[in-house]
């Protein structure tokens, strides 16, 4: 999706004024995504462990639980087939990105006038979809083997322990991701939360983090006046 | 038996060990399956639907004299029948009653994540505690014999119970007690083993058998099911019956490494995000418009 279609008309360019990030789609598509998400971790969490059984409780007990995550399950995978769609274009690994995974320590460091200029979204949270979109399809696969486990013959065995294999390695790998998500998108950088709620950055915050996209804006905003 | 055998030695999906395991020496119960005496009458079958309370359910025909292909959530007693050919070019019926082993290291146990919904009673019976089952079906991929089996209407899972409910006042299971032939026995796990040797010299020194054994697999740590077959060496001929079952090793290093290792990388990754946030905190807006973008 191009996403210059989002702006807010006469507000880019000009100082103090905001720029939509997010349409209305996209962020009610990242909420079922992170809602359904967040269903699975915690259920999911509760079968992995004892010592998390408890987190079952929050939920309406572990049968439930049981039943509801392979659904929560299907959700998620149907709202990330949807951000697929939405944002497969924006999502592509660019010479920008390769430029900018190169410098990546600046970025970790927070010493942000020393990164290359990024797209609409940087590399990082390019990874972060690749990572959830491939971690759904491995996820949903052996989810529908764990899922329908009696329906596995005897003697293709060796399915049912691929399943709990590549689910609990899949798992682990979209925890991994979704920590630092979190962590990103809330603390770490300010404005990001908003941004997936309201949809709205301040032209300074996209001009200091996404300046290819901000500057692709700008030029289609000053072409339209 | 008295009610003190129903003391629980394990107990899964429990964070720490069973209270008060280990306090005081029990005996193990066992059976004992004589396949050169069975005749395959299936009383057993019936037995065990009587005194659980189900109904028989319509039976599936496959050429052979064999109820259905596989035990099901209401049918735990199953005679596995098999028309083998020995080396000679005779023909050996062979007939096994199967039903849940009840290992000593139970690898349905092993797997469940629900807190006592698998337990392992001190006299060596693994029972399934349905109240506390969440039907995920992971009892399912741990064990090595392919029993527990799922009830799709309360979306729990059975199997056989080895009538703890008989066993813990005093009486036999109710497949040994309607064995016509004697070829079902009951008893505590040494005193079977002793009966199964002294059956299977016989059947060697006596009767030609000379590979006549007992089936008591080590890799599950024993059985609390034994068997007696003509054949030893071929188990798997018995409605196959594993040469060398044990839990499978995915599921060990599942509930084993992989569980620390997870955990240890989940919290890392929590402590990795809370220290960057304490030395380098949150990213800094640069509100000034540069003309040259701020670039190096």
């Amino acid at each position: 999706m191009n996403a210059s279609r989002a702006i807010p008309p006469g507000a880019a360019g000009e100082t103090g004024g905001v720029i939509l990030r997010y349409t209305l789609t996209e962020r009610i598509h990242h909420w079922i995504a992170a809602l359904t998400y967040a269903y699975c971790l915690v259920t999911g969490l509760a079968f992995w462990s004892p010592y998390l059984f408890w987190l079952a409780v929050l939920v309406g007990g572990a049968p439930t639980a049981r039943f509801w995550h392979p659904w929560f399950g299907l959700a998620f995978t149907l709202s990330v087939g949807w951000m697929y769609k939405m944002w497969r274009g924006d999502m592509r690994i660019t010479d920008a990105d390769r430029r900018w995974s190169k410098a990546i320590k600046h970025y970790i460091e927070n010493d942000d006038k020393n990164l290359p200029p990024e797209g609409r979204f940087n590399y990082g949270q390019k990874l972060f979809f690749w990572l959830m979109f491939y971690g759904i399809i491995l996820l949903l696969i052996s989810g529908v083997g764990l899922w329908f486990v009696e329906s596995i013959p005897w003697s293709l065995r060796w399915l049912r322990y691929l399943a709990v294999t590549i689910h609990v390695a899949a798992a682990l790998a979209t925890i991994g991701g979704f920590i630092i998500h979190v962590y990103m998108g809330t603390a770490m950088v300010r404005g990001g939360f908003t941004s997936i709620i309201r949809g709205e950055v301040s032209t300074a915050w996209a001009r200091t983090h996404h300046r290819l996209w901000y500057d692709q804006i700008e030029k289609k905003s000053s072409a339209e006046k | 038996m008295s009610q003190a055998t129903l003391a629980i030695s394990k107990i899964s999906g429990h964070a720490g060990t069973a209270p008060g395991d280990g306090v005081e020496r029990d005996y193990q119960v066992c059976k004992l399956v004589d396949t050169t005496t069975c005749i395959g009458c299936k009383a057993c079958e019936v037995a065990c639907l009587e005194w659980n309370g189900y109904e028989f359910t319509e039976t599936v025909f496959d050429n052979s004299y064999q109820t259905m292909p596989e035990t099901t959530w209401k049918y735990w007693n199953l005679i596995k029948f098999n028309e083998h050919e020995n080396s000679d070019g005779t023909i050996s019926l062979l007939m096994r009653k199967d039903q849940c082993m009840h290992c000593a290291d139970p690898g349905c146990l092993k797997a469940c994540p629900a807190d006592g919904a698998i337990v392992q009673y001190t006299n060596g019976i693994v029972d399934f505690q349905q109240e506390n089952c969440i039907g995920c079906g992971y009892c399912v991929s741990g064990c090595p014999f392919d029993i527990p089996k799922f009830n799709p209407k309360t979306k729990k899972m059975f199997k056989c119970t080895l009538c703890v409910d008989r066993v813990s006042v005093g009486l036999e299971p109710a497949c040994i007690k309607s064995c016509p032939t004697g070829c079902l026995h009951f008893g505590s796990k040494d005193d079977m083993k002793e009966l199964a040797e002294t059956r299977a010299t016989q059947l060697r020194e006596n009767f030609g058998f000379e590979n006549a054994g007992v089936y008591d697999p080590a890799g599950v740590g024993g059985t609390g099911v034994i068997y007696v077959l003509h054949d030893a060496t071929n188990p798997e001929a018995y409605g196959g019956l594993p040469k060398d079952p044990h839990v499978p090793w995915v599921v060990r290093f599942w509930k084993g490494p992989a569980k620390w290792i997870g955990n240890l990388a989940m919290l890392g990754g929590i402590l990795g995000v809370t220290l960057h946030y304490l030395r380098y905190g949150p990213k800094q807006v640069d509100e000034e418009k540069h003309e040259n973008g701020g670039q190096p």
